[in-house]
């Protein structure tokens, strides 16, 4: 199932086809990008797990604020540590494909938001949302003021059952009305 | 419990009877503790199979039961109870958007649930909280507690897909679809990629010993079953959409330094490109070729210099380029014409009609699919949340620009919440007057330009009476261009006068400005063709006025490329040089999205003009796109910078797509029918001399046509009846207006739920 040295079996290509929204060339430029990235020796083991901090050096998510998000809700090693096999990197480009679905995207950008992982979104997890929007230097980043009012009311517009937090389905909800997010919610190779 | 194979499904039948559900229902609860999730309007088995998996795991343990059953009565208590909504409301309710994505998420949150809650449990009773709608409750997601036993130990791994009976359930589940069907929904799945190919083994294997497997699986025999992979392959194979890959590398490269805004400036032209390919495959096939296998006798060789592919004359006016080349034979030297007569009057007309009318079916789909993305056309800008969730682009790669976008967004936060704490300010009455005035002056500095500049050319359309040589001829283009270049410049200039409050209007208001000058100036130019020179038929002018119309036309679209070229050359590079030299600001140009699609449009339009009378046009436009589009990037990356006002992309491409459908292409069209219907053509040239209009040449050919062959004369009469009997015309556009009206009232109604619901809400919390 996990790549075997720096072929792709043609069963596994077939069935990553069918199990992610990527297309065909698409797998093999990730697997191509994917291999780069491992040291020579680690190329010849059977599943081969790469270090977050050789994902961020891809041009794509080097200067992404949310790169470390993303790496550790893709990954499914035991710590969380954020490193990924090849079939977590799969994982993570057809989320961020052109054809995924709204769902999908919307539940990983969910993930991606909440930065304790405990399910919702409260207001840490907002105040350092914003926080990586807006950047680091210092004419950019909100006010304490600013950033108070700011989340109380995205807390009055999306909380619908107003327990201080924004859970999956009304993060969703707002998701659905944006036209944009689809296409925004992009990284292509 | 494992599922059955046959599920019960009459409990849909009273609600969802125009639904289709599927083959599968729920299952039948022995307890009869749960409600049956009742929303999955869509026909999405699949997600009922999703929740009765999660739902029966619990009942495999009676125990787990029975502390469940406590607290789901206690979660029914204290849940919202709507008991009183009507079918119809349900049914509704049930088919809201946010509600079938909440369906589609909850075997996933099941999943993270379990994935994150072994770092806060430790006992092997593990709560999952599932976000639940039944059918009694369906306004109100019902929470409710299920445990699964013995689980936290397998949790950190594989997550819910532990126990056998676990994915054995979750296969015979999916079994109950269709494979292509089960794929789709188990790719739609938010698990990790190694879940889903566990599930695949067990859902496609094919030595399922289990009865149920056998009986729901249609395709027991190894053929038939090597016979559907191939299939699935095909399916699954390249799809179509990537062979529209041309320029995507580029694109790519744009998007990570300039974001999705700039992008929808080349994703147009590129769509603009294949539009006029398809155009032009078509004329190059039934009209070109034939013509130019078989050129009429009397043209000649002429002598061709340089200035003419400038100005259109000499050789090219005797050309395929134009109408007058064309011959209103009936081709019958050939051994395939000799026994189907190929008759070029005819198939001049058909082409022409039949492509603009394929492209007009093109243009209303991709309309309707882009208003249906971004529903909120004519919204302004949209509330805080959304610009937090749904604003950071994640296609901007480079770092200089994920700065600028840092800064749009965060000056564009701190704009809306400034906002919202000065609302309640009011102006005083002096500003408010003065900011009137303003409008009212800008308003008037530029429709008064816009009226002197038709009125210009007008007059000198008007005097330009005489026949003209060389390069003479192109300076009615020319000041045509010239006043398209200059006139958006004076148009900035007011918007910056006037400081609109939000951008939205701002880009609306120029926008709409561009617009009235470009159909002011057109319509003058049509005007002036079919009302005198068509009319007139002048043999000093030109002797066949259809190549007059079509060369001006040519003319036109040559001299806006120029310009484009110019402006690109002149407002881009020159400024940033002298920007950067001379004044020493840091700042480049920036991209003016709205201007230079507002330029694609009029060139298209123009094309769209002038294929009846240069069936060839199309061509130059695509030649000249191409062009376009590589001068536009270079000059984008040498050049501009991003912008640092928020675009709002899927918003303004509807408005281009609806931009390019309205005014442009309908305007071509109801041009190219006056023309048509009405306008007699020119007596010594082209394919439809001496008939008194070109519509003439269909009827005579149908007459002909009418004794051969049977069905064309049945066709025939069904035309007339179809035309003469009005109530035909008005039975489709009633039954048009009734649907619009049925839409327009669900919409309503379902605003009208979300404002009762909201209600409820708050008064409850």
């Amino acid at each position: 199932m996990g790549t075997t040295a720096s072929q792709l079996p043609k069963e596994s290509l077939s069935e990553y086809q069918e199990l992610t929204f990527l297309t065909k060339q698409e797998i093999l430029l990730a697997h191509r990008r994917f291999t780069e990235l491992l040291e020579g020796d680690e190329r010849n083991h059977p599943n081969p797990r790469v270090p977050m901090d050789a994902i961020l050096t891809l041009t794509e998510l080097k200067s992404n604020p949310f790169k470390k998000r993303i790496c550790q809700v893709f990954s499914t090693s035991e710590n969380r540590d954020g490193s990924l096999t090849f079939e977590d990197f799969l994982d993570l480009l057809s989320a961020f494909s052109d054809s995924a679905t709204l769902e999908i995207k919307s539940h990983y950008a969910f993930r991606i938001f909440d930065f304790d992982d405990d399910g919702t979104l409260d207001y840490g997890d907002l105040e350092k949302l914003v926080n990586c929007l807006t950047g680091e230097t210092a004419d950019t980043r909100l006010s304490s003021e600013e950033m108070r009012q700011l989340i109380s009311n995205i807390l009055d517009e999306s909380d619908i059952d107003k327990d201080g937090t924004v859970n999956l389905s009304e993060f969703q909800h707002v998701i659905s009305r944006s036209p944009d997010f689809v296409s925004s919610f992009k990284i292509v190779l | 419990m494992a599922n059955g194979g046959s599920f019960n499904v009459n409990i849909y039948e009273e609600d969802y009877d125009y639904e289709n559900l599927g083959e599968s229902g729920p299952s039948q609860d022995p307890f009869q503790l749960f409600k049956e999730p009742a929303c999955n309007v869509q026909g999405n088995p699949g997600d009922i199979q999703m929740e009765m998996f999660t739902k029966n795991s619990d009942t495999s343990d009676s125990e787990s039961t029975s502390s469940s059953k406590e607290s789901y009565n206690g979660c029914r208590l204290r849940s919202l109870q709507r008991n009183n909504w009507s079918a119809a409301t349900r049914r509704v309710l049930s088919s809201m958007p946010s509600r079938k994505i909440g369906l589609h998420s909850s075997a996933g949150m099941a999943v993270r649930e379990t994935c994150a809650l072994p770092t806060h449990q430790t006992s092997s009773r593990v709560s999952l909280h599932i976000p639940r709608v039944t059918q009694d409750d369906i306004t109100s997601p019902e929470f409710e507690e299920i445990s699964t036993e013995d689980e936290a130990n397998n949790l950190a791994g594989s997550g819910l897909w532990c126990t056998e009976t676990n994915k054995e359930q979750l296969v015979s589940d999916l079994r109950g679809l269709s494979e292509s069907e089960g794929l789709r929904k188990l790719r739609a799945m938010p698990l990790s990629l190694a879940d889903k190919m566990e599930i695949r083994k067990h859902f496609f294997s094919p030595l399922a010993k289990n009865l149920v497997i056998n009986r729901n699986f249609p395709c027991r025999n190894l053929p038939c079953m090597y016979l559907s992979r191939m299939w699935r392959h095909c399916r699954y194979a390249p799809r179509f959409s990537t062979s529209l890959k041309l320029w995507n590398s580029s694109m790519k490269k744009l998007s990570g330094r300039y974001g999705t805004g700039v992008l929808s400036y080349f994703t147009f032209l590129r769509t603009l490109l294949f539009i006029n390919l398809l155009f032009f495959i078509t004329t190059f096939l039934f009209l070109v070729l034939p013509q130019a296998i078989h050129p009429p006798p009397d043209s000649h060789g002429e002598s061709f210099s340089w200035i003419e592919i400038f100005t259109g004359m000499g050789y090219l006016s005797r050309s395929l380029m134009f109408y007058g080349y064309y011959s209103n034979i009936t081709i019958k030297t050939t051994s395939i014409t000799s026994m189907v007569p190929y008759c070029i009057p005819t198939a001049y007309f058909f082409t022409i009609t039949i492509s603009f009318f394929i492209i007009c079916i093109i243009l209303v789909y991709s309309m309707s699919k882009s208003f249906g993305k971004s529903f909120q056309v004519f919204k302004s800008d949209g509330n805080l949340s959304e610009n937090v969730f749904c604003s950071w682009d994640f296609k901007v790669t480079k770092k200089p620009s994920i700065r600028l976008q840092s800064e749009k967004i965060s000056t564009q936060l701190k704009e809306q919440l400034s906002e919202l704490a000065s609302r309640e300010e009011e102006r005083t009455l002096m500003q408010r007057f003065r900011n009137f005035l303003v409008h009212v002056a800008a308003w008037f500095i530029c429709l008064a330009s816009i009226f002197f500049s038709a009125l210009g050319v007008y007059f000198l359309s008007k005097t330009i009476s005489k026949v003209l040589q060389n390069l003479d001829l192109l300076f009615m283009a020319a000041v045509v261009s010239g006043f398209n270049l200059l006139l958006p410049g004076i148009f900035n200039f007011c918007a910056w006068m006037e400081k609109h409050n939000s951008p939205c209007t701002r880009v609306y208001v120029s926008i709409f400005r561009n617009l009235l000058l470009k159909i002011s100036l057109v319509i003058i130019l049509c005007y002036h063709w079919l009302g005198k020179i068509a009319v007139e038929q002048d043999p000093q002018v030109s002797k066949c006025w259809e190549n007059f119309v079509g060369q001006e036309l040519y003319r036109l679209l040559l001299m806006d490329f120029i310009f484009t070229v110019l402006y690109t050359f002149l407002g881009e590079f020159v400024w940033r040089i002298f920007s950067q030299k001379i004044l020493r600001k840091n700042r480049k140009p920036v991209f003016d999205i709205a201007r230079n699609v507002l330029e694609l449009i009029y060139g298209q339009t123009l094309t769209w003009l002038g294929v009846l009378f240069a069936p060839l046009l199309p061509a130059v436009q695509i030649a000249k796109l191409f062009v376009l589009f590589y001068m536009k990037k270079n000059s984008l990356m040498l050049n501009c910078q991003a912008s640092k006002k928020p675009w709002r992309a899927t918003h303004m491409t509807t408005a281009f797509i609806t931009l390019l459908f309205f005014p442009s292409f309908l305007g071509a069209a109801v041009f190219v029918a006056y023309t048509v219907w009405k306008i007699k053509p020119s007596s010594g040239c082209g394919p439809f001399r001496n008939l008194t209009s070109m519509l003439e040449s269909v009827k005579l050919w149908a007459e002909r046509m009418k004794d051969h062959h049977q069905i064309l004369s049945w066709l025939f009469r069904a035309y007339n009846a179809f035309t003469d009997n009005p109530i035909f015309l008005f039975m489709p556009s009633g039954l048009f207006l009734l649907l619009i009206y049925f839409r327009i009232q669900v919409v309503d109604g379902q605003r009208r739920i979300i404002r009762r619901l909201e209600k409820q809400i708050d008064d409850v919390s």
